[in-house]
This record gives C-alpha cells, structure tokens and sequence, in this order.
C-alpha cells in the first residue's frame, strides 16, 4: 500500500507556544484513518497544515504527492473537507453552495449540474435543492457540506469532528455514508472525533495526539491490546490521562455569542 | 476569474434577497435627509447658500455609501471564522481574486444602495442641476463604494473579533463621514476644519457627486477623481496583501 498523507517531524508554533511537536505518521491510499486527541491536542493545527491553512514551522508534508507550502492549489485539488464549524453560507440555497464550489474549483458547468444532482440525492437531499440552508437542521447542514466536499473528486476527505452535536440516527447515516464512499470510490477518509465508540468502528488505523505529539498509533484492537482496556475510551483514557483539559478560548467564544445575537436580531 | 465571480456574485444575491436589511439600511440616510434637509434648510438659506436639501443629498449618499461598503467589507470577521470564506481559502483559487471579487461584490451592494438613496431624495424634494448627471454620478458612486469596500477588507482582515469593528465604527467611519463636507459646505468652513477635510477621502467623493448632482464642487472634478482613484488603488493594494496574510 502507498501513502497518500506523509507527515515528518512537523512542527507548528505559535510564538513560543509550540502546538504541534514534530509529528510523524502516514495514512495509507484508501484508508480510514482517525486522528485523536484531547482538546487542545493540536488535532486541528495539524488539519490545518494539511490543508494548505497554516504555514508549517518546520518538517515535511506531502499530500497526494504534492507539498502544501509549494503546491498550495495541486494539493487543495487533493482533498475536500468538512470543518469543525459550519462554512456553509446560509443565505444561499443547497444548489448555490453546492454551485459556487463547483466553479471555485474550475469544474465545468455540464459535470457541475450532473455531479451536484447525483450528490444531493447521495446525501438525500434532492428535494431540498432549493431551499436556504439556514432551515437546514444541523445534521443536513452536515450532509450538505459532505455532499460539498465530494463535489470536485477528492483523493482525500478530511472529517473534523463531522458528528459533533448530532444525534445517533444521524451519525449512524453520516458513518454509512463515508464508509460506503471509501468502498466504493476509494477515497481516503481522515477524521476527528471525540466519540471513541465511532473511531473505532469505523476506523482502520487510529493516530493518538497528545500536547503537540503522537502518543500513539495502530488498529483500534491494538490500541485496546496495547494498554490492556476493553474499549477504546478507555484505551484513550489511559493513553492520554483523565485529567480535564482547558483549551484556549479566545476571538471565537466571543463571536460565537455576537454571532447568535446578530443572526437573532435579523429575524 | 470563477474565484472573482463566485464572490461577487455571492453578494449580489445576499443584498437581493434581504429586503429587510435594503429597508434598514435606508432609514438612517431617510433621517438625516427630512430632520437635517428640512429642519436646516431655512437656516441655510438665510445665510445665503442656497437650498439645503439639495447640497446634503450627495452627502446624505457618501453616507449610505460608506457605511454599507465598510460595513460590507468587515463582514470577513465572521466568514473568517463562520462562513463561505474558510471554504474559499482551501480553493484552488488565488487570495488575491477572492479579495477582489469581495470588493466588487461589496461595491456593487454599496453603490446600489447609494442610487436608493438618491432616488429617495429625489422623492422628498431633492432636484438635481441636470439629469444627465446621474449616470456619471452612478460611476461616482460605484468609486467611492470600492474605496470604502477596500478599506473594510483591509481592516477586517488584522481583527479578530467584533469588538474592534465596534472600535472602527466609532473611531473611523463616523470621524470620516462627519470631517468629510458630506453636511456643511467646505467652503466657508474654517480653516481647520477645511484641512481635516483634506485628509478625508470621502470629502473628495461627496464633492465629485456635488459636481455631477448639483453642478458646484469645493476641491474641483479633477482633483476629486485623482484622488478617488490613487486611494482606492492603494487600499487595493494593501488589503489584498492584508487579506493574503490571513491564517485561519
């Protein structure tokens, strides 16, 4: 099996805040891999140079053979992601935001139309094409922005914590999706999450990242072999300790609440 | 080029599609024109300058320009964190063709509600010096909306929260609206005042539109339009390479 994301001692910090402390791992081609982490972990910073969003300090990075410090666009052609917080804009319909991602990344306007009726109905959610994504509930948000990220055929989709706040009918149909898409078409899925019972059900190979470096690596079985648990929450807990960790709060709490009073306001 | 479109197109459709906000933000300018348009107008036609609706119009416009455009431009703060933005800074699109179809698109929002405004001035009494006016008028407006629009984007992208855009309103977009001649006549102002005025670039776009809507201008068309555009080009510059340096 080849490697689609290899990671070598990278390294990101904030001033003389170091979040990520030379990490190395690699996801294999067709894979599902799950990257764990308490809060604060560097799970995101890591995404996030991955991604093309954060400059690296220092170490090496290649995804689908690509460098994201040199080859910023070969490698966002890569991948198609679902962030942590809704990106989607919600006054515009499904089709739009489905439309302009389309054209954002130069896919012409014949496979554009196709493509985006045959993810709607993927994601079942042909018919709501035309409605605001702001009535979407959280889990159609969700799926539309799956259904998103699909639209260009990434190599690779990265999931950041793509359950958070949905129920477990809807995390149920969201994991059958990815998995059925990684069957079929072959794509390589990398996730966060927090529920350990969905890493491990879904993932084939678990990376654990704690205070900037990974602490740990292997099959879900593995992990649980490794530090003699029954499950993988506990095999977490014992790996990364059950101390309660703060995480930064800053800009974004802060918007979060603006956000709600000025979204409140408009109505 | 499809970065460039998506983006402008993206604002069209979110001013479109809020008539609430288009009436909202019509009220404001509406206030300024009947309480200061009628409540000084006999005052300063006493002193001899004339009809005062007619001179505050194109003031009352800069305003609804300025305030929509600026306002427009630091919506980034949220998409920044929320919105359609993050989405479009892992595209394979350039930084510098988001930033710019933003402009545009915020440009566009901005200049269209400045032309509202114009045609509700028109409605409660104001009379421009020649019809023929309005279309070089408009192009007035749509340069002034870009200025703002830019300054916006360039501010926006060094803020991180709503806080600072509280800051910038009160410490920026009021001191340039009120500095600017957009409510007094620069000619008769002090000297002082005259040469903040100087400084303001909206001072020179409300004295472009007066030239185009009531036929006098204090600094000069020529002036105005250098200005305009040497400004604009800069902020330009400068918010694309600001926007650029945005780490999300």
């Amino acid at each position: 099996m080849t490697s689609i994301i290899e990671v070598k001692d990278l390294t990101k910090k904030f001033g003389s805040f170091e979040a990520v402390k030379g990490v190395s791992f690699e996801v294999e081609e067709g894979g599902i891999f799950a990257f764990l982490g308490p809060n604060g972990a560097g799970k995101s910073t890591t995404i996030k140079m991955l991604t093309t969003l954060l400059h690296p300090s220092a170490g090496s990075l290649r995804v689908n053979g690509f460098d994201p410090r040199t080859d910023a666009d070969a490698v966002r052609r890569s991948f198609g992601i679902v962030f942590q917080d809704p990106s989607l804009d919600d006054d515009l319909t499904a089709f739009e935001n489905l439309e302009f991602h389309g054209i954002l990344y130069g896919v012409p306007k014949e496979t554009r139309t196709k493509r985006i009726d045959e993810l709607l109905a993927l994601v079942e959610l042909s018919d709501r094409r035309d409605s605001f994504v702001r009535d979407f509930s959280g889990g159609m948000k969700r799926r539309l922005e799956i259904a998103r990220g699909l639209l260009h055929h990434p190599k690779i989709i990265f999931l950041d914590e793509p359950t958070l706040g949905l129920d477990p009918q809807t995390r149920n149909h969201l994991w059958s999706y990815v998995e059925k898409l990684n069957a079929e078409e072959g794509i390589t899925i990398f996730f966060t999450t927090h529920y350990m019972e969905e890493a491990d059900k879904v993932a084939k190979k678990i990376a654990v990242i704690d205070h900037g470096t990974i602490i740990a690596t292997g099959s879900g079985a593995e992990l649980k072999a490794q530090t003699n648990t029954d499950s993988l929450e506990n095999a977490f807990l014992a790996l990364t300790g059950s101390e309660i960790r703060e995480e930064a709060s800053g800009g974004l709490d802060h918007m979060r609440e603006a956000r709600r009073m000025w979204s409140g306001n408009r109505k | 080029m499809g970065g460039i479109y998506v983006m402008w197109k993206r604002e069209v459709l979110r001013f479109l599609r809020s008539p609430s906000r288009i009436a909202g933000s019509l009220g404001q300018p509406l206030l300024f024109l009947v309480a200061l348009g009628y409540g000084l107008g006999p005052v300063f036609r006493a002193a001899g300058q004339g009809n005062y609706l007619d001179f505050l119009a194109p003031g009352i416009i800069g305003m609804a320009i300025i305030f929509t455009s600026i306002f427009n431009g630091m919506q980034i703060i949220w998409d920044r964190q929320f919105g359609f933005l993050k989405e479009t800074m892992v595209a394979p699109v350039s930084r510098l063709a988001i930033m710019f179809g933003r402009t545009l698109g915020g440009a566009t929002v901005a200049a269209a509600q400045g032309a509202l405004v114009l045609i509700m001035a028109v409605l409660i009494g104001f009379r421009p010096v020649s019809w023929a006016g309005i279309a070089p008028a408009l192009v007035v407006m749509l340069l002034v909306a870009l200025l703002f629009s830019a300054v916006g984007i360039t501010v926006a992208s060094k803020l991180r929260d709503m806080q600072g855009f509280h800051l910038i309103m009160n410490l920026l977009v009021m001191p340039l609206f009120f500095l600017s001649g957009a409510l007094f006549p620069l000619s008769s102002a002090p000297q002082a005042l005259l040469l903040i005025a100087r400084f303001d670039p909206l001072s020179y776009g409300v004295d472009a539109l007066r030239y185009f809507l009531t036929g006098s201008a204090a600094f000069g068309l020529g002036l105005d339009l250098l200005i305009l555009c040497a400004v604009s080009a800069f902020f330009l510059w400068l918010g694309a390479l600001f926007f650029s340096q945005i780490e999300v």
